[in-house]
């Protein structure tokens, strides 16, 4: 048995996979080995058949933003003529919208606008909780972190703030690569690692579930990508928050940082590690937003259990010029086809109803 | 290996490891199997023997000379009636100054298919590879599907053994793989009613391998036909390759609906599953084929690129002008450079070959 082989056995016993194992894994050419194993472990962490979605929508209240990221296509500056901050009426109508179409929650993410203060982030969740019965899953830690510099609260205090107004989990975005060299090149602006990681602990110790995203496919290293996914396992290890975790490639379209994205065989090899690396997180999710529906769909067969969500909406990955549209019913179809029964979800991965096979 | 000897298609895995043919019902079997990743791994075993980590690739151009057609088939987005705003024939001088224009790109091979167009009569073709053997000189030429073959025969009267010779000596190198849909009579009955039949294609491409033409050959699938059906096709071009072995590479087209007359039946589109069981199953059960093409332009390079491990050896190439999946709503590009496709290759792990038509070697060692 080779490195490779035994380490592929010891995470599908159920073993707690290393750093320096993690990069071999990330490095070897066998990806039909690392699939199987991520796989069962899938099956194991997750039994059944099920394969899951939710209904949501992305709303983004503002695409001015002070953090001009350089692998970003979203962001405008205030003076911009397509800059824009959403009008309580488009809101209102695009959450109508969304419950509508069976929808459960809404994505409430924006840029980072000088001008908006925490107050206005309160007083956007409690007008939207005081109208409608819907799940508030909104504001990266970089929103948040920005709120706390801009009011002079600490974190806990916004956090705590945020929850009493209405909000009820928080999405994983703005982690890119939890890795310092790696901001400083792609996202100089943003937090550190350290305070991406500090908002999340916050959050779970409140009780405020989370998700966790990676971006990859830019300039970091594989070994890059397995110290972020380590990182995030040692803070779920301690705080448990973590629902999901979300890798996707970067999408070079329209950004500063340009580039090519990943290749399906990387897309395919770190979902699957993230899969034998994170023993500690439920769920993994596919991304058919960014590696389009054929990719997200193989995904299935290594490690992924979720196929994320039938978003009506989505502004930021589009900016970057990729633009998969995938209704309920082909993520059903796409499901189906994989031999997994579909069923929608809510945030908090609860199943709301199963499609019976077609 | 040993997990492919351990699960639900270990037989099969048996079979396949000692070289044993897989039968029809071993086919059903293979596709019906959730397992795509035991699949996988028997399909790449059987491809890695056949060869190696290599992943071959084309420098190509297309040319589609018309879309006026006679057949009109269901399944097709391409094809126009005379008379349509949007019917178009090329000259020759066109499709020559196309063919210069792509002298520089160091193409090795061009690629010309069209509709059945009644205008154009067999001096038209011979006219065409004639020029076009003239413009590139030491680029091959793999033209006229089989269908294109026989309508020609039928409007001169002659035996397509005639007219394949006819091309053959004005420049034709070897006939493309398309027009074999599905073989079964029920599915073309649905979808392209007015073509010919499985049979007749398969007497072309044989008529061909005859004169010393190696050709390809094709599967569209994704649309109304069955697993069986799609079995019982693989199952004929493997008889029919014992008899020549002319075929030199098979390759599944999946179906792309939008804008064909197939587009109201609403069938739900082939999925990512669907695209790299076809291939594995074709690499399973062609064990007389030496290629199978995972065409990029079909389902997408990332797609394509992960096909290398469920039996693919072949991307295809750089294809400009690709116009038929492109009119049924294929939503890739339609170029990529060679320097795209050899990263794509090394990224996954395999070497890149630069190959002509008859897969010969252009260039290694890249």
């Amino acid at each position: 048995m080779n490195d490779h082989e035994f380490i592929l056995n010891k995470a599908v016993q159920g073993g707690r996979l290393t750093y320096e194992e993690g990069v071999v894994l990330m490095a070897s050419p066998d990806l039909l080995s690392l699939g199987r194993a991520a796989d069962l472990v899938r099956r194991r962490v997750n039994p059944g058949d099920l394969v899951t979605f939710i209904v949501d929508r992305n709303i983004n209240y503002t695409n001015v933003c002070s953090c001009c990221c350089r692998f970003c296509a979203f962001y405008r500056r205030e003076d911009d003529p397509d800059a824009y901050i959403i009008s309580k009426e488009d809101l209102f109508q695009k959450i109508e919208e969304t419950l509508a179409a069976d929808g459960t929650a809404v994505m409430i993410q924006g840029g980072l606008h000088p001008k908006l203060g925490l107050d206005y982030y309160l007083e956007l969740i409690s007008s939207i909780k005081e109208r409608y019965h819907i799940h508030i899953h909104s504001f990266s830690p970089p929103e948040v972190a920005y709120m706390a510099q801009t009011s002079g609260l600490s974190l806990r205090e916004v956090l705590l703030k945020l929850q009493e107004a209405g909000l009820d989990s928080l999405p994983g975005g703005g982690a890119e690569i939890l890795v310092n060299r790696v901001r400083r090149i792609v996202s100089p602006n943003k937090l550190s690692w350290e305070q991406w990681m500090a908002v999340m602990a916050e959050a779970h110790q409140i009780g405020l579930k989370t998700t966790a995203t990676m971006v990859f496919g830019h300039v970091e290293t594989y070994a890059e990508r397995v110290l972020h996914m380590i990182r995030v396992r040692e803070q779920q290890d301690r705080t448990g928050g973590f629902t999901a975790f979300i890798p996707w490639s970067y999408q070079p379209g329209n950004t500063a940082l340009g580039g090519d994205t990943a290749t399906g065989v990387d897309y395919l090899k770190t979902l699957a590690l993230a899969r034998l690396m994170l023993d500690n997180i439920p769920n993994i999710q596919t991304s058919w937003v960014t590696q389009g529906a054929r990719l997200a769909q193989v995904a299935l067969a290594f490690g992924a259990n979720d196929f994320g969500s039938a978003m009506l909406e989505e502004n930021v990955v589009r900016a970057a010029g990729v633009n998969y549209r995938v209704p309920v019913t082909e993520i059903v179809h796409c499901i189906q086809a994989s031999g997994f029964t579909a069923a929608q979800r809510n945030t908090g991965y609860r199943v709301l109803k199963k499609f019976p096979p077609s | 290996m040993d997990h492919i000897l351990n699960g639900e298609l270990a037989d099969l895995g048996q079979k396949v490891l000692s070289g044993t043919r897989l039968s029809r019902e071993d086919g059903i079997r293979l596709y019906q199997t959730k397992d795509l990743l035991a699949l996988g791994s028997l399909a790449n075993w059987v491809r890695r023997q056949k060869n190696g980590d290599k992943a071959y690739f084309i420098v190509n151009r297309h040319i589609n000379h018309t879309n006026i057609c006679e057949n009109l088939c269901k399944l097709c987005a391409f094809g126009r009636e005379a008379g349509d705003p949007h019917a178009y024939t090329l000259g020759l001088d066109e499709i020559e100054a196309k063919a210069l224009a792509s002298a520089k790109e160091r193409i090795s091979e061009i690629h010309v298919v069209g509709g059945l167009n009644p205008g154009l009569k067999l001096d038209y073709y011979v006219e065409m590879l004639q020029r076009l053997r003239q413009a590139l000189p030491g680029v091959l030429i793999q033209s006229f599907t089989a269908v294109e073959v026989d309508y020609l025969a039928k409007l001169h009267h002659k035996p397509v053994e005639e007219v394949l010779a006819l091309l053959q000596a004005a420049g034709l190198d070897s006939l493309p793989g398309g027009g074999a849909e599905i073989f079964a009579p029920r599915v073309r009955k649905i979808i392209c009613p007015k073509k010919i039949s499985g049979e007749r294609w398969l007497e072309v491409h044989l008529a061909a391998h005859r004169l010393g033409m190696r050709t390809n050959a094709t599967m569209l699938y994704g649309h109304v036909e069955t697993v069986e059906e799609r079995v019982d096709h693989l199952i004929s071009l493997r008889e029919a390759q014992d008899r020549t072995g002319g075929f030199l590479t098979f390759i599944p087209l999946t179906f792309h609906s939008r804008n064909t007359g197939l587009e109201p039946l609403q069938l739900p589109s082939s999925t990512g599953y669907d695209d790299l069981k076809t291939l594995a199953v074709a690499r399973l059960m062609l064990d007389n084929f030496d290629h199978i093409k995972a065409f990029w332009i079909y389902i997408g390079l990332k797609l394509a690129q992960v096909a290398l491990f469920f039996g693919a050896d072949d991307l295809d190439g750089t294809v400009v002008e690709e116009k038929i999946a492109h009119d049924a709503g294929a939503e890739t590009s339609q170029f990529i450079t060679k320097a795209e496709i050899i990263k794509t290759i090394k990224a996954a792990g395999f070497i890149p070959v630069e190959r002509d038509t008859l897969y010969n070697v252009v260039e290694e060692g890249f």
